[in-house]
């Protein structure tokens, strides 16, 4: 991976936007099936569009909505969002590792956007990122994810099955885009991308999928470090 | 809207921002220990690594539309097309494959 800085041009912003449209399709039938799960367990339209717009976590709005239809208590719910969003603490360091120096307030806006999407495409990049280009990616991820949500909960169901159904693989074939690059130019990229999917096969068996792409990711990021130095000693 | 449902939004809210937030305003790139930057550098590969799978296979019922999906997607992506259309590509296929089944 590249790390030289290069001057920010002015278009960085539009540059993230452009980047981050893959996210935005990938995020329309996920935020669609959203909304109209929402709707399925009484939220208000109102409740469902909030619950998006403030969250902005799939994979924790569909949780808290299964939790909400068994009828689990706030504190549960709220808790089980953070164990299974914790995982972004690693994503943001590493978002960190490759964004210019900005200023903290910048860093806490474009923080928001930080979803395994925005990450990925942030982080494969070839160069360092700027505040602006990750805040681009973050506005057409959470646009798509907020106005498809609100479409999701009104005429979700109204939308051919098969439609939907294709849309599903969009997010793991942007995901396998991405990694295409890097993985043709580096072994280690194999070598990372391999053992982490491995790990988490394996531990999805007895850990809930947040902390099992948590340990699989630092063990695969861990170990492929000490291969690496020890061929090269 | 209920009181209760407004609140229990706001709590998600919080606890979702601040793990996204926290390493990103307190941790200075300059300042990590090398050897830590060479980890976080290896995270974004590993972590796609993880998130690809086992999770695509899951997308459907059928396994096969996983599979089907992602090759297609490995393929079009091999020869360097560009994010978007691996990503058209692979809805386009997958709707050829459950229109045909």
């Amino acid at each position: 991976m590249a790390t030289t800085s290069v001057t920010k041009p002015k278009s960085e912003f539009p540059r993230g936007v452009v980047a981050g449209i893959g996210i935005a399709i990938g995020y329309f039938p996920a935020a669609l099936t959203f909304g109209l799960l929402a709707k399925s367990t009484g939220l208000t339209f109102l409740e469902a569009v909030l619950m998006s717009s403030f969250v902005f976590a799939g994979a924790a709005q569909y949780m808290a909505l299964n939790l909400i239809a068994l009828g689990t208590g706030a504190l549960e719910i709220i808790f089980t969002t953070f164990i299974v969003n914790i995982r972004h603490l690693l994503m943001s360091a590493s978002v960190s590792e490759k964004l210019e120096h900005d200023h903290p307030i910048k860093k806490a806006i474009c923080a928001f956007g930080i979803t395994d999407e925005v990450f990925a495409v942030t982080t494969t990049q070839e160069r360092k990122v700027t505040t602006s280009f990750v805040l681009g990616v973050g506005v057409i991820a959470y646009g798509s994810w907020v106005l498809h949500s609100a479409l999701g909960f009104l005429v979700g169901s109204a939308l051919p099955q098969t439609i939907q159904e294709s849309m599903a693989i969009a997010l793991y074939a942007m995901f396998i885009a991405l990694l295409m690059p890097s993985l043709k130019k580096h072994r280690k990229v194999v070598s990372l991308a391999i053992s982490a999917a491995m790990f988490n096969t394996l531990f999805v068996f007895f850990l809930p999928s947040g902390w099992s792409i948590i340990a699989a990711t630092i063990l695969s990021s861990l170990l492929i470090e000490l291969v690496e130095k020890k061929e090269e000693s | 809207m209920s009181m209760s449902m407004f609140w229990l939004i706001m709590g998600m809210a919080i606890v979702t921002y601040i793990p996204r937030m926290l390493p990103l305003v307190t941790l200075n790139a300059n300042r990590i220990p090398p050897k830590l930057q060479a980890i976080l550098r290896n995270v974004p590969y590993a972590a796609l690594g993880a998130l690809i799978f086992p999770g695509i296979l899951t997308v459907n019922e059928d396994i096969w539309f996983g599979i089907i999906g992602g090759l297609t997607a490995i393929i079009i992506a091999y020869f360097g097309a560009n994010l978007i259309f691996v990503v058209i590509g692979a809805i386009i296929v997958l709707s050829f494959y459950s229109f045909f089944i």
